[in-house]
Parts: structure tokens; sequence; C-alpha cells
């Protein structure tokens, strides 16, 4: 259970971004989080209630949009849906694979007033 | 309005990482993150691969835990530069805890750091330290059935070494399948198969660990 400083890296980007645009109040943050990131949304959502209580943030929505795991293989160049964590090429059997999604937890947007 | 951001939540640790990197290059110092769930091996293992390089490299060892000081003072019983990080409570090791050690390490004249950890297979893996070796430990008796219960872990480790294999007699661990489900989902990863109990299978472990250093 690593959310809460996870939690706490996310108000950073949030609140160093929304002080930037000179935010009265951060009503949405927009998230990425990738299928084969470690990261769960409802502690996300819990510790964020917490951290973010007497600050801009307090109260905005949070928005999760999921990513599927997607890799390229770089022998043939395929690019496919990972299946139970199963990294070879379904076109070729190659296994150099690079993943392209999947794997990320970011800030996309925020929503200010 | 809405304001695009599009920064990663890791960015920051990230940042730190490749602060370690840098100082570890200036050095000339070659630093593995050894993860594990708790009781696997972790400590055993690192004690093992200092006594397999020991008059070949010169080591230190970052030991990270939730609370106490027992790892690495057995550690620097045997005569080994040992920094102790307590997490209080948090689950990983974090690149900002392991530049505070690497400042306090003498790296002067150092080949090789060894960072042991917080025991979990979840969260240390979202986290880079800035290390060269991600490598992680799975012992017999926590069961075949790992890598798809935690698929994070098994993909990103560079080097996986199964220890306690003298206990496979005694289990239904079934070492092929385990082999076969992990290679799948991490297919250049380097396996090991030891025991630090008896010491089986560690030279092979530690040589190829020395030929990686490049010493």
């Amino acid at each position: 259970m690593h959310e809460l400083s996870v939690v706490e890296s996310m108000m950073a980007v949030v609140l160093k971004h929304a002080e930037k645009n000179r935010a009265g109040k951060v009503n949405r943050i927009n998230l990425v989080l990738g299928e084969m990131s470690t990261v769960m949304e409802d502690p996300v959502k819990f510790y964020f209630e917490l951290i973010s209580k007497d600050t801009i943030a307090a109260g905005a929505e949070l928005s999760f949009r999921r990513t599927e795991l997607i890799a390229r293989c770089e022998d043939c160049g395929k690019e496919f849906k990972v299946e139970e964590y199963d990294f070879t090429c379904p076109e070729c059997g190659g296994t150099d694979t690079e993943i392209l999604s999947g794997r990320e937890f970011q800030v996309e947007s925020i929503e200010i007033n | 309005m809405e304001i695009e951001v599009l920064e990663g939540i890791f960015d920051a640790n990230e940042i730190i990482a490749r602060e370690n990197r840098a100082l570890l290059d200036r050095f000339g110092v070659f630093m593995v993150n050894m993860m594990a769930s708790p009781g696997a091996g972790k400590t055993s293992l690192i004690l093992r691969t200092l006594e397999g390089v020991e008059g070949e490299l010169s080591c230190a060892v970052i030991e990270g835990d939730i609370a106490g000081k027992v790892d690495s003072e057995r550690i620097a019983e045997r005569g080994v530069q040992a920094i102790q990080i307590n997490t209080g409570g948090s689950c990983h090791l974090e690149a900002r805890q392991v530049n505070t050690a690497l400042g306090r390490l003498d790296l002067e004249g150092a080949d090789l750091v060894v960072v042991e950890n917080v025991g979990n297979l979840v969260c240390p893996a979202e986290f880079h330290l800035g290390e060269d070796l991600k490598a992680m430990i799975l012992s017999v008796a926590e069961g075949h059935d790992k890598p798809l219960k935690y698929p994070l872990m098994f993909s990103e480790c560079h080097v996986l070494i199964v220890n306690k294999i003298d206990l496979i007699p005694h289990t239904d661990f079934d070492l092929e399948l385990f082999k076969k489900t992990v290679r799948k989902m991490n297919p250049s990863v380097e396996i090991f198969e030891v025991s630090c109990r008896n010491g089986d299978g560690v030279p092979a472990w530690t040589g190829w660990l020395k030929d990686r250093v490049g010493k």
C-alpha cells in the first residue's frame, strides 16, 4: 500500500499547476492509470480526501481513465494487447517488446476556476 | 477551465533516481536493488553475495526496513559499510531516501552498493532508485503461482533468484512451470537457483554479478 506517498506526489503536481494558473479552486482532476500500475483507485480517493483537506483541491472530483497494456514487437513491429502478462508477440513469436501503454499513472489535466 | 498537465506522478522520484545514477557513475559504482517478500532471504542472499565477492569487490549495503536495525547490524558485523533506512511504515524505498543514504556512504573506492528494499512484492517495483540492476528473490516456500499475482515485479526485474531450492523435494513447487511463466512475462530475465542455507548455486550468481560489475 503505497497510495499515501503516491497521493502526496499527485497533490504536489496538482497544486503546482493550479497555483501556476492562479486557480481559486480545483474542481476535477483527470488521471490516467495504466492496467499494469500497482496503484488502486479506491485508496487513492481515500487518501486524496484526507490530504486535500484545507487545500484548494478539497472536494475535487477524481476521474480515472484506464489504459490497456499495449506492447510493440521490436522484431516485426506488431502492436498488440498483452493478455495474462504474456509479452510474446502473437504475430511472429518475438520476445523483444516495448511497452507502449499500461504502465502510466499521470495527471492528464485539471479543471479549475 | 481545463488545464493540460500531462505529468507523471512518479516523475519527481524519477528525477532523483537520475541524480543517484549520475552520482554512482561519477564514482564508478554499480548498484543493485534487491526486492522480495518478507522472509524470502534478502539479507541471507546479501550476506552470501558479500562472501562470494570478498577480496574482489569493495561493497556497501543500504538496508531498508519499516523499523529496526537488525539487518544493518548483521551486515556491519562483516566489516562492510551499512546504512539503515527506516521508512517508518512506508512499504518501499524511494529514490530520495537512497540519495540521503548514498551521501552518508564512502563511495570513493567502492565497487558495489546493494540496496535491500522493504519486504514487499508490490510497491518497490514502481519506484526506480537509480540502480543498474533490479534483482528479485522468490523463495520456494512462497509457491510457483506468484508471477501472475505480482506481474509488475516479475516483469520489471532484470534478475530473478529462486531461493531455498533445498526445500523443493518437500513441496509441490513446480520449478519448470514457474520459469516458463516468468519467461513469458519477462523474456530477458536472468534466473538463478540458489540455497542461501547450504550455498548451492550461489557461485553462479556471484560470478555473473562480478562480470556485470565489470571488475
